[in-house]
């Protein structure tokens, strides 16, 4: 068991708790204090070991916290255990979707392929982040789509589903939108851009 | 600044008198109004802060999209805009200056505004957003002052842009912080423009003081209470995660210690009451429309392609401001 004292005053927002995890992760076990000196501050701290499923003691003096938190071995695994699974339903996968069927040759396969995609996306752990429709990729994310059910169940998972206003315009399915939201180039652009991302 | 802060130092300036001003400064409105004359009146607001995402072009847009929606909210359409920019000419490369102009000018160009000018400062941390003018018939203007008993609540963008401005702070929650990021940078435009066809009692966006303070802002305006249905707001991906771990910034807790008329029920998980006092940035429009269009308005949005859109509670009866959350 070690004694270990964390000191967070002056730190902005979210400087006390990245610290303090921080702090939790390089301790194996033993007490850590965290001190800092303002409520909000506190509050976060105390939210953060709540979280990790550890106990935390607060004692407040001139208008200064410290905050005590007792890591056992038992827990730094489960605390672990927790910070992985969150990782791992979580990503930055970016799908550009350049078509309304899936991959050249036959329309009608091509579509039944879509309709699989979509379908099996769905399973996939971590789901994507952002799924861009463009040219008549957009016609998938419109009323009618034969994937709107998988679309919808994706954006209510918190994918965002985002279709080329242009393209719809020029589809003149702008009005037809059933699903997502209507982006622009710079965008789609920035996205891909900064994300890891696979066109199809 | 927190809303206890602003209001102390308000409340100490003389209130100056002018027939033509339709909206002022003593109503907590998102923008002022001036009548020109009888089909035109002027709507301006001003609004700028320092860069909550790292990349500066999304910077440029998210600080102007946030910037106009004021404009949005009191009903007008945006005409010009003028540049309001703090930069450390030292520190920073001016390609980062530019990249920022060159977000917050597009972001213009697709509100169908212009921007006609600006100024410049230098200083230590970079602070950007814009003084925008639009125009609005006077018998048009939405306060936030209208709403009235039997009205519904409809908001149209999904909350906890602060919560996830931390973790990405904290490089935590890549998707919800992509996400909370693309809402910010997207205009109140369309969902505006899809109100015109309702009837509006009143409207605001929410921004700074969270959705608790402009729901309070409307309720004390407009001289009623108001229930919000916890389950029922949208909310982010990844915020209340991001919330539980504490994540949650300073300014949530200011806006929490200020707003004494908000009242939770029991089975509201402390998470979400974060969320509600969450400071947003380029927040979404908050309705107060007839009971019986809700439900139209609430389709209509989502047919124009405001996904996040729902309806998220209603007035209740006359008060002075108090809100209850269940």
């Amino acid at each position: 068991m070690s004694d270990r004292i964390v000191d967070c005053r002056g730190m902005a927002c979210p400087g006390p708790v990245i610290t303090t995890k921080k702090a939790i992760e390089e301790t194996s076990s033993g007490r850590i204090t965290i001190i800092v000196d303002n409520e909000a501050a506190k509050t976060n701290v105390a939210k953060f070991a709540a979280a990790n499923g550890l106990g935390a003691g607060v004692e407040a003096k001139d208008g200064q916290y410290y905050i005590s938190i007792i890591k056992g071995t038992g827990q730094l695994a489960e605390a672990d255990d927790r910070s992985q699974a969150a990782i791992g339903d979580t990503s930055s996968q970016v799908y550009l979707i350049t078509q309304d069927t899936l991959g050249h040759g036959s329309p009608e396969l091509g579509t039944v392929l879509v309709k699989g995609f979509m379908t099996t996306l769905l399973e996939v752990k971590p789901q994507p982040a952002v799924i861009l429709m463009i040219n008549s990729g957009v016609k998938l994310a419109v009323k009618g789509s034969p994937v709107l059910n998988q679309l919808t169940t994706l954006a209510s998972r918190g994918v965002s589903i985002l279709s080329c206003g242009t393209c719809l315009d020029y589809y003149q399915l702008k009005t037809e939108l059933a699903v997502g939201e209507i982006t622009n180039m710079y965008t789609i652009v920035e996205t891909i851009t900064k994300h890891k991302t696979v066109t199809l | 600044m927190g809303p206890g802060d602003l209001a102390g130092v308000l409340s100490k300036l003389p209130v100056v008198q002018n027939s033509n001003v339709l909206v002022g400064i003593t109503t907590s409105d998102d923008a002022g109004v001036y009548k020109l004359n009888e089909t035109t009146a002027l709507v301006q607001t001003v609004d700028f802060f320092t860069p909550i995402v790292d990349d500066p072009y999304l910077f440029g847009q998210i600080a102007a999209a946030n910037s106009l929606s004021d404009i949005y909210a009191m009903g007008a359409t945006p005409m010009t805009a003028l540049n309001l920019v703090e930069f450390p000419n030292c520190k920073l490369p001016g390609e980062v200056l530019l990249a920022i102009l060159q977000g917050g000018q597009n972001k213009v160009a697709e509100a169908g505004a212009v921007i006609i000018g600006g100024h410049t400062i230098d200083d230590n941390e970079p602070k950007y957003g814009l003084a925008v003018t639009g125009i609005v018939h006077p018998d048009k203007v939405w306060t936030n002052a209208g709403a009235q008993s039997g009205d519904c609540l409809v908001l149209t963008k999904a909350l906890g842009t602060g919560i996830l401005a931390s973790a990405a702070r904290a490089n935590l929650f890549p998707n919800g912080v992509m996400v909370a990021t693309v809402s910010m940078a997207t205009l109140n435009a369309v969902a505006a423009k899809v109100a015109e066809g309702f009837t509006v009692h009143a409207c605001t966006d929410i921004t700074g003081f969270g959705l608790s303070g402009h729901v309070y802002e409307m309720a004390a305006g407009s001289k009623v209470a108001i229930t919000i249905d916890s389950a029922a707001l949208p909310l982010l991906p990844d915020a209340v995660e991001a919330a539980s771990m504490g994540l949650v910034p300073g300014g949530a807790y200011a806006n929490r210690s200020y707003l004494t008329t908000v009242t939770f029920a029991e089975n509201v998980p402390e998470a979400v009451r974060d969320i509600c006092f969450d400071p947003q940035t380029s927040g979404g429009l908050l309705f107060a429309v007839p009971a019986r269009e809700a439900d139209e308005l609430v389709l209509a949005l989502h047919s124009a392609g405001v996904a996040s859109a729902s309806k998220i509670g209603h007035i209740t009866n006359e008060g002075s401001g108090e809100i209850y959350v269940r």
